[in-house]
């Protein structure tokens, strides 16, 4: 047996290892978002974010990404609103209708488990393939679609993980004051209500950041949509499309993208935490 | 065993020849995941006063008193054979109507969980569901049941405040005057004083005593003093199994079972 | 009153289950369209020579799969090596040894790394790690590279899989009971010996999950990996060479060229491999996962 002085050295070097791998994760995470801040920000003011794009695609010096804004908050926007229209009452479905443990509910929740995991490119793709075969264009009306298949399944997820946190007892006593399971249901949602906000802004945040299931089927303007049906831009394109331009002032449109991008993600972020905090307190 | 089972039915038609039940329970048997949890049980519930199930924990009180009010049948794989009969209907019938049946059972659970909204709401809560929406008419029955439950004093000036805000013996209190306003015959309640503190736990009590006049109330509890400070028939619930059943004086000072005696001894000395 | 209510109720049961139908069905739906659309390519050719054959060139009608699965192996390879050690690290620390404030504090800034969206990951890659590649570590090995390479987008996704392993192994490590760890600390044992050889070995189920799940993640990701890895369809040979994995195949190509016979079936095909072994691994992990919930919740 090793002498209790290289055993505790052993700890100490352990222990180091450990602080230095958190210090990389951690700092993975400024190192990223510095990054987006130091080239994003010379390029971002009040032109940028007001003004469309002008000149040409691609090739264009003048105007600023007010396409892409616009277009990811519709897309997003209306993706997550079906995606919750949908997949909230599937949660409570399968929590409160039906029975605990059943097999029906075990498999459709692997299943959601299982779909979550799936990357949007194959969601893409299957969309892609569901547009061609209706004669639907690449556009918002197409982008909505795939981002809504998308979303479900954390919407989903994440309202049953709230479901399963509200006790027993709560939902015995609505039942015995006569209460039908739809009106259980009721009680239930007001009383994740925080959590379901915050799943609600995650669906968000997962919508309005994904390239991969809109490069394919929404396509890329850089005009508004003034139709469902017609192309629309999103942050995430704009910034894949144009960070390899050759010329400085497009690829700064990208920059300017990106930062704004983030700045949603963060501002997302800092609700949901907000939101969870509350959600804790919500329970006592 | 042969003598055990005699004596029990014994006592339970004694006890209903004294008075006509609320609650009559048939063959019972309840077996969850393949277990068997509750044993032929065979019972009549006298009426308008407090009968207290005790028990070892895990003997099936809990399951129990679950069965009388169908809230076991969330969980799947749980099977139940026999009938309870509540004023003579049977609640296992395939045509029983849950939420109709429920609402004639108030349940007060171990931790008391108010519902997420204002005190006045978690009151009118279940007449509102129940078809009633006249403002005036929901007032009063708030300001009743709080009165009821000793609460209006203490919360009249704030019953749009959260109910969450009350210490958790109000909370408690609230949730009793909760099930009360849906004008249950009967109140189960699942250690309801387990998590409060000993004046709440006496308030608690208190109110069941003089509750017992309008409600028949069945009571699950581990606390033997509790059981003989309020309650006036004592079930003893062993292995699934009810092994005695009759008079809180008589299960606690004069068990006829040698396991009923051995529970209820250190309760004596 | 009482036979609306009750009405109300089944309305909503059976529209919520309408819905859970739909919605289950998109995999199966998913699934069959993709065999469906890839059918064209399986029977022009034999699924062994697909995976195996070395030439992609449609033009032609080759339609080797070898190098884009090379690609996505060698990606993943890189990206476990360098993720694994530290999320595993940085869990233990994070759960055995941290403050809770501090713990407290890292926690959120791991859900932000989650929550950011793969394209800026990708700019951060594009911006940073590929001209770090080529300016300072590849010279420091002798070769030259213009960092869009196996090693970049191994990095990007390296930190993309941070957040995933790390809640699930800081989960896994918070299941195991105190009374475990105080046995093994009142037998003398310091508290990394209990962590090597209790705890982590309590955790391997959990830790394994994870990793899984993570490379799963890592299977799929398209956008971040496409914009560093330098798209060349030939098998890695070095870290430093560029590769072509499968997600970035279809991102590239899906919707242009159909006109070439059997291409749109390739990428087809493409998509369905992704699929089915993104399905499995998730499948493996969720089970091993809600094994280990049911195990200490019940």
């Amino acid at each position: 047996m090793a002498s209790v002085k290289v055993r505790l050295w052993k700890e100490r070097i352990a222990k180091g290892f450990m602080l230095l791998s958190g210090f990389l994760v951690t700092g993975s995470l400024f190192f990223i978002v510095g990054t987006i801040l130091y080239k994003g920000l010379p390029y971002l003011s009040w032109e940028m974010v007001s003004q469309l794009p002008k000149g040409g695609f691609y090739i264009g010096k003048e105007g600023g990404i007010l396409n892409a804004i616009l277009g990811s908050l519709y897309l997003a926007s209306a993706a997550t609103i079906l995606a919750t229209i949908i997949g909230i009452p599937i949660s409570i479905f399968l929590t409160v209708y039906l029975k605990q443990g059943s097999f029906l509910s075990r498999l459709s929740k692997l299943i959601y488990d299982i779909l979550y995991g799936i990357p949007s490119i194959v969601y893409g793709a299957i969309g892609f393939s569901i547009m061609v075969y209706f004669g639907i264009r690449a556009s918002l009306l197409g982008g909505i679609i795939t981002i809504t298949l998308l979303t479900i399944p954390i919407v989903v997820r994440t309202v049953d993980e709230l479901l399963k946190t509200v006790p027993a007892d709560l939902r015995h006593v609505t039942q015995s004051l006569g209460a039908t399971r739809w009106e259980v249901a009721k009680v239930l949602l007001l009383f994740i209500k925080p959590g379901v906000f915050t799943a609600i802004l995650l669906a968000f945040g997962r919508a309005i950041g994904d390239v991969a299931g809109v490069l394919l089927t929404s396509g890329f303007s850089d005009n508004l949509p003034k139709y469902i049906d017609e192309p629309a831009a999103t942050l995430p394109l704009a910034i894949f499309f144009q960070l390899s331009s050759p010329i400085p002032e497009v690829q700064g449109r990208a920059y300017a993208s990106a930062l704004v991008l983030t700045i949603i993600i963060l501002i997302i972020v800092l609700c949901t935490q907000y939101l969870a905090a509350k959600q804790k307190k919500h329970k006592m | 065993m042969h003598a055990v089972s005699s004596s029990k039915t014994e006592k339970a038609q004694d006890v209903n020849t004294q008075v006509q039940s609320h609650i009559v329970i048939r063959d019972l048997n309840v077996h969850i995941e393949g277990k068997h949890i509750l044993k032929n049980i065979n019972l009549d519930i006298p009426n308008h006063s407090v009968t207290s199930i005790i028990g070892p924990s895990g003997c099936g009180k809990t399951t129990l008193l679950k069965t009388l009010n169908r809230l076991l049948e969330d969980v799947s794989d749980v099977s139940i054979s026999g009938s309870v009969l509540v004023n003579g209907e049977d609640i296992y019938a395939p045509d029983a109507e849950v939420t109709h049946l429920r609402k004639k059972m108030g349940l007060l659970s171990q931790k008391p969980f108010p519902l997420p909204m204002s005190i006045f709401d978690n009151i009118a809560y279940g007449p509102k569901i129940h078809g009633i929406k006249n403002k005036k008419k929901l007032q009063e029955i708030v300001e009743t049941q709080l009165r009821n439950v000793g609460l209006w004093e203490e919360v009249k000036d704030r019953l749009d405040a959260s109910a969450t805000r009350l210490s958790i013996g109000q909370q408690q209190r609230l949730c009793l005057a909760r099930g009360l306003a849906v004008e249950p015959e009967i109140i189960l309640g699942d250690e309801s004083t387990s998590a409060l503190d000993p004046i709440s736990t006496q308030t608690i009590e208190n109110l069941l005593i003089s509750l017992k006049d309008a409600y028949t109330i069945v009571l699950v509890t581990h606390i033997l003093r509790q059981a003989r400070r309020v309650s006036d028939y004592i079930i003893f619930v062993y292995n699934g199994e009810i092994l005695e059943f009759g008079k809180t004086e008589d299960v606690l000072l004069r068990p006829k079972h040698e396991i009923t005696r051995q529970y209820v001894k250190g309760f004596i000395s | 009153m009482n036979t609306i209510r009750l009405l109300k109720d089944k309305i909503v049961r059976n529209s919520s289950a309408l819905l859970l139908f739909l919605s289950l069905s998109v995999v199966v739906f998913m699934g069959l369209g993709l065999v469906y659309k890839s059918w064209p390519l399986l029977e022009s050719e034999s699924l062994f020579r697909l995976l195996t054959e070395k030439i992609w060139s449609p033009m032609k009608g080759y339609f080797g799969f070898l190098p884009f699965i090379a690609g996505t192996l060698a990606v993943t390879t890189v990206a476990l090596i360098i993720a694994v050690p530290l999320c595993i690290l940085t869990a233990v620390y994070l759960t055995e040894y941290a403050s809770k404030g501090l713990r407290n504090s890292i926690l959120p800034l791991i859900n932000v790394l989650a929550a950011l969206p793969p394209v800026l990951y990708g700019v951060w890659g594009v911006l940073f790690v590929v001209p770090m590649i080529k300016e300072y570590i590849a010279p420091i090995f002798g070769v030259e590279t213009s960092g869009y390479s196996v090693l970049a987008a191994g990095i990007v996704l390296a930190v993309m899989i941070f957040p995933i392993m790390i809640s699930i192994i800081v989960e896994v490590l918070q299941t195991i009971p105190d009374e475990l760890k105080a046995a093994s600390l009142s037998l003398g044992a310091t508290k990394w010996e209990t962590i090597q050889h209790i705890i982590l070995a309590k955790a391997k189920p959990g830790i394994i999950a994870a990793t899984v799940l993570a490379i799963s993640r890592a299977f799929g990701e398209t956008i971040a990996v496409l914009m560093v890895c330098g798209n060349i369809p030939k098998i890695p040979t070095s870290i430093f060479d560029a590769g072509y994995p499968i997600p970035a195949l279809i991102a590239n190509n899906f919707g242009e060229m159909m006109s070439i016979p059997l291409y749109e079936s390739a990428l087809m095909f493409s998509a369905l491999l992704l699929f089915a072994i993104i399905f499995l691994f998730n499948f493996i992990a969720r089970i091993i996962l809600n094994r280990l919930e049911n195990k200490y919740n019940g």
